[in-house]
């Protein structure tokens, strides 16, 4: 079977340990997450977990129903790419004394997505949104470039293609939460 | 007039009472002291049974939980306290049964200090319990105990810890009873989807050779009557996991036995005959299905589970049903037709004369030789008018008594089945005998699980409790060295054992015995047994090396059974 790469979207109380139950469901498997965003949501009081993870459809609907059985989480669904729309951010941390000799590296952050958000005499930090690709690839034109001091980048937020808009209603909504996780448009 | 202030360890006591707790196991120890404290002043409101160790405090409770339908309550100290419950909070959670295990833990200030008997309980349970909980206020103790036994004993029921931090067991507060009956991030009973009944019902009737399997499920939901009012419309032949043993009684016409590794030649045979399998309230555990790659392929799947999770986990399923089978079984009931299956289900009855003549006959009636645990078992069934309480440990013991026990009783089975955790029968038939006193309870145990958790027969001392215990001793880790012997060329490594006199172990917790080597004695002594209400240590020698048959190999097909 093909391993693909799996986004986990899921709704949980915002209660202290919520996030350990949840990754223990991947440990127990060994499953390895690739990235983990967690903040809260636009309901109050709920939280909102956004897990990618390579892995095959069978393991990652189980993990996903597994995931959703306990008491405190509300809402747990899978995606592959092409059914959400998502972002990554990126920082890369520059030396500045470089960038003032080789003028190559101002030209690049000027044709990439890429913004200044400070500049010293020392370092000059560079902060990107995108697709996984496309910060990498900007990474790795820094490093060629031989001014990277530091790059850090953030887990994945994602929202789904579908239509449904009231989380509200969504989440407490007990017929909606027993259909097949898949499927649920 | 103002509210009562009392002391967090107080408001337990009233969270308690309010649930309708009537028995407490637990021990006591440093960081719940508070606690301890308080239920001195309520030794008359619920029974206060000191344990002797708390792995056997949970595993009374479950015992209690399961032949009752209560949720069982334990309360232990933090640290090692704490941790001794581990295995049993894991046996509930994978057997389903509903327990609340309330520990002590450092005060809030130390949390995080690596303070005196301090351990992050709830780190540690959190994978296996259906939830665990901090108490840090003691204003937050009734809703966490209301929530704890709605958690635990509603939906597929489960283990719950309330981790009670002892600042909040000292503290004073305002306390108000509070009543918990939803949790909005829970779903207990799933309402069932109406077209997926409609078309369970369909593939029934047009089913030729369906299989009903029979889990643990139906006792939980209790669901007894309506399985028997779908499977007598529908002429079902039905099959139960051990488990589930007594959620069908073993002389109902349709109950073709018992499914399993160890279970009855009929339904395993005929799980990959049939075409149709009726799963209900039952996981597909592999020691049902054997190996899921060659399980009914046949087949067409009916999936009835209150739980979602457990939807196409180990086998594909064509029509799940979510939902509660006491509401799910009258719905298919509604739709079903009657059909002439005669053939069909006499073909269980074919396969199991297979596994009679072949195991059966020599089990039950070898003759002459040393005992063996199949008559054994057969005849205190027998002589408790099959209407006993069966416990039994894990092991040889374990299967040859669930076998040969037969079932008339709904909730006659406890058995550490998922788990499968030596040591959990002693202190099991504890929990059960003092939630059924009325029934008798018949404990089934080798002298390896015996001694596993030996030191509750103070707790049956200290009680009273009339355990019947069944020692089946062959001087072996039987189960193992039958695998050794079958598996493992002969090899007995680390299985045989050297055993203590146990008439003196018996003796010297004031509990009668009886020592058994002759079939000749063998009635006798059970007549003494039963003959009062106390507790009474059977001490059986069996047939050193037994095994039990037949048997699905490990990775085997489910219908191709060895039978020596």
């Amino acid at each position: 079977m093909d391993k693909k790469l799996y986004t986990i979207i899921i709704y949980t109380e915002n209660i202290a340990g919520m996030l350990n139950q949840v990754t223990a469901e991947f440990t127990r498997r060994m499953m390895n997450i690739d990235t983990i965003t967690a903040s809260s949501s636009s309901v109050e009081g709920v939280h909102r977990y956004t897990i990618t993870l390579w892995g095959e459809e069978e393991s990652i609907e189980k993990v996903t129903k597994r995931i959703e059985k306990k008491v405190d989480v509300l809402k747990a669904d899978y995606y592959v790419d092409s059914e959400i729309f998502f972002q990554e951010v990126a920082l890369y941390k520059l030396s500045t004394p470089k960038i003032m000799e080789n003028n190559q590296i101002s030209r690049l952050i000027r044709h990439s997505a890429a913004h200044v958000i400070e500049v010293n005499a020392n370092y000059t930090v560079v902060e990107m949104t995108g697709s996984t690709d496309d910060i990498l690839e900007l990474y790795d034109k820094f490093v060629a470039l031989q001014c990277m001091q530091q790059f850090v980048k953030s887990g994945r937020v994602a929202v789904p293609r579908d239509s449904v808009e009231n989380l509200t209603e969504l989440l407490f909504d007990e017929d909606y939460k027993r259909k097949p996780t898949k499927n649920r448009e | 007039m103002g509210k009562e202030i009392i002391s967090g360890g107080e408001a337990l006591m009233r969270s308690l009472i309010k649930e309708g707790v009537d028995t407490v196991f637990g021990y006591p120890g440093g960081s719940i002291m508070p606690v301890f404290d308080a239920m001195y002043d309520h030794r008359s409101d619920f029974r206060q049974v000191l344990v002797r160790h708390e792995q056997g405090a949970v595993h009374a409770a479950q015992g209690y939980a399961r032949s009752s339908g209560k949720v069982g309550v334990s309360i232990v100290t933090s640290g090692p306290g704490a941790t001794n419950t581990l295995t049993g909070i894991s046996d509930a959670m994978l057997d389903s049964t509903p327990v609340v295990v309330i520990a002590g833990q450092v005060g809030c200030a130390v949390l995080g200090t690596d303070a005196f008997q301090e351990i992050d309980f709830v780190g540690i349970t959190q994978p296996i319990t259906k939830w665990s909980y901090q108490i840090r206020r003691p204003e937050d103790v009734a809703w966490a105990v209301a929530r704890a036994f709605y958690i635990a004993g509603t939906g597929r029921p489960g283990p719950v810890v309330l981790d009670f931090t002892k600042n909040a067991q000292t503290a004073m507060t305002e306390y108000e009873p509070v009543y918990v009956d939803s949790v909005r991030s829970y779903v207990p009973y799933p309402t069932p989807c109406r077209s997926a009944v409609e078309e369970a019902a369909a593939l029934i009737n047009s089913s030729k050779r369906p299989l009903m399997l029979v889990g643990q499920g139906v006792e939980l939901g209790e669901a007894h009557e309506e399985l028997k009012a779908l499977i007598e419309k529908a002429n079902i032949p039905a099959a139960r996991t051990l488990l589930g043993l007594s959620a069908l009684p073993s002389d109902h016409p349709l109950c073709v036995g018992m499914l399993g590794m160890h279970g009855n030649y009929g339904p395993n045979y005929n799980t990959n005959e049939c075409d149709l399998l009726i799963a209900v309230g039952m996981r597909f555990s592999d020691r049902v299905t054997g190996n899921v790659a060659t399980y009914a392929k046949q087949a067409k799947v009916i999936h009835i589970d209150i739980d979602h999770a457990e939807i196409n986990k180990n086998v594909a399923v064509d029509v799940p049903i979510v939902g509660d089978c006491k509401e799910v079984l009258p719905m298919i009931t509604e739709l079903v037709e009657s059909r002439d299956r005669k053939e069909w289900i006499e073909s269980f009855a074919k396969y199991n004369a297979i596994e009679y003549e072949k195991v059966g006959a020599k089990a039950l009636n070898p003759g002459s030789g040393p005992l063996l645990m199949g008559e054994v078992a057969r005849k205190i069934s027998e002589a408790t008018n099959n209407s006993a309480i069966l416990v039994t440990d894990v092991g040889q013991n374990q299967m040859m008594s669930s076998r040969y026990f037969k079932y008339t009783l709904p909730r006659s089975i406890l058995t550490s089945g998922g788990l499968g955790t030596m040591g959990y029968g002693l202190p099991a038939a504890i929990g059960a005998k003092m939630a059924m006193p009325q029934r008798t309870v018949c404990l089934f145990t080798g002298d390896g699980g015996f001694q596993m958790n030996i030191q509750e027969l103070g707790t049956i001392m200290e009680q009273g409790t009339g355990v019947k215990m069944i020692l089946l001793n062959n001087n072996y880790l039987g189960n193992v060295r039958q695998w050794q012997e079958l598996f493992f060329d002969h090899r007995y490594s680390w299985t045989p054992m050297l055993n203590p006199e146990y008439s003196l172990i018996a003796k010297g917790y004031g509990i009668a015995s009886r020592l058994v080597v002759d079939r000749e004695e063998l009635d006798d002594a059970i007549r003494e047994m039963l003959s009062t209400d106390e507790p009474f240590l059977l001490h059986v020698a069996v047939k050193e090396e037994d095994n039990v048959m037949p048997m699905t190999p490990p990775g085997a097909t489910v219908s191709e059974m060895i039978f020596e």
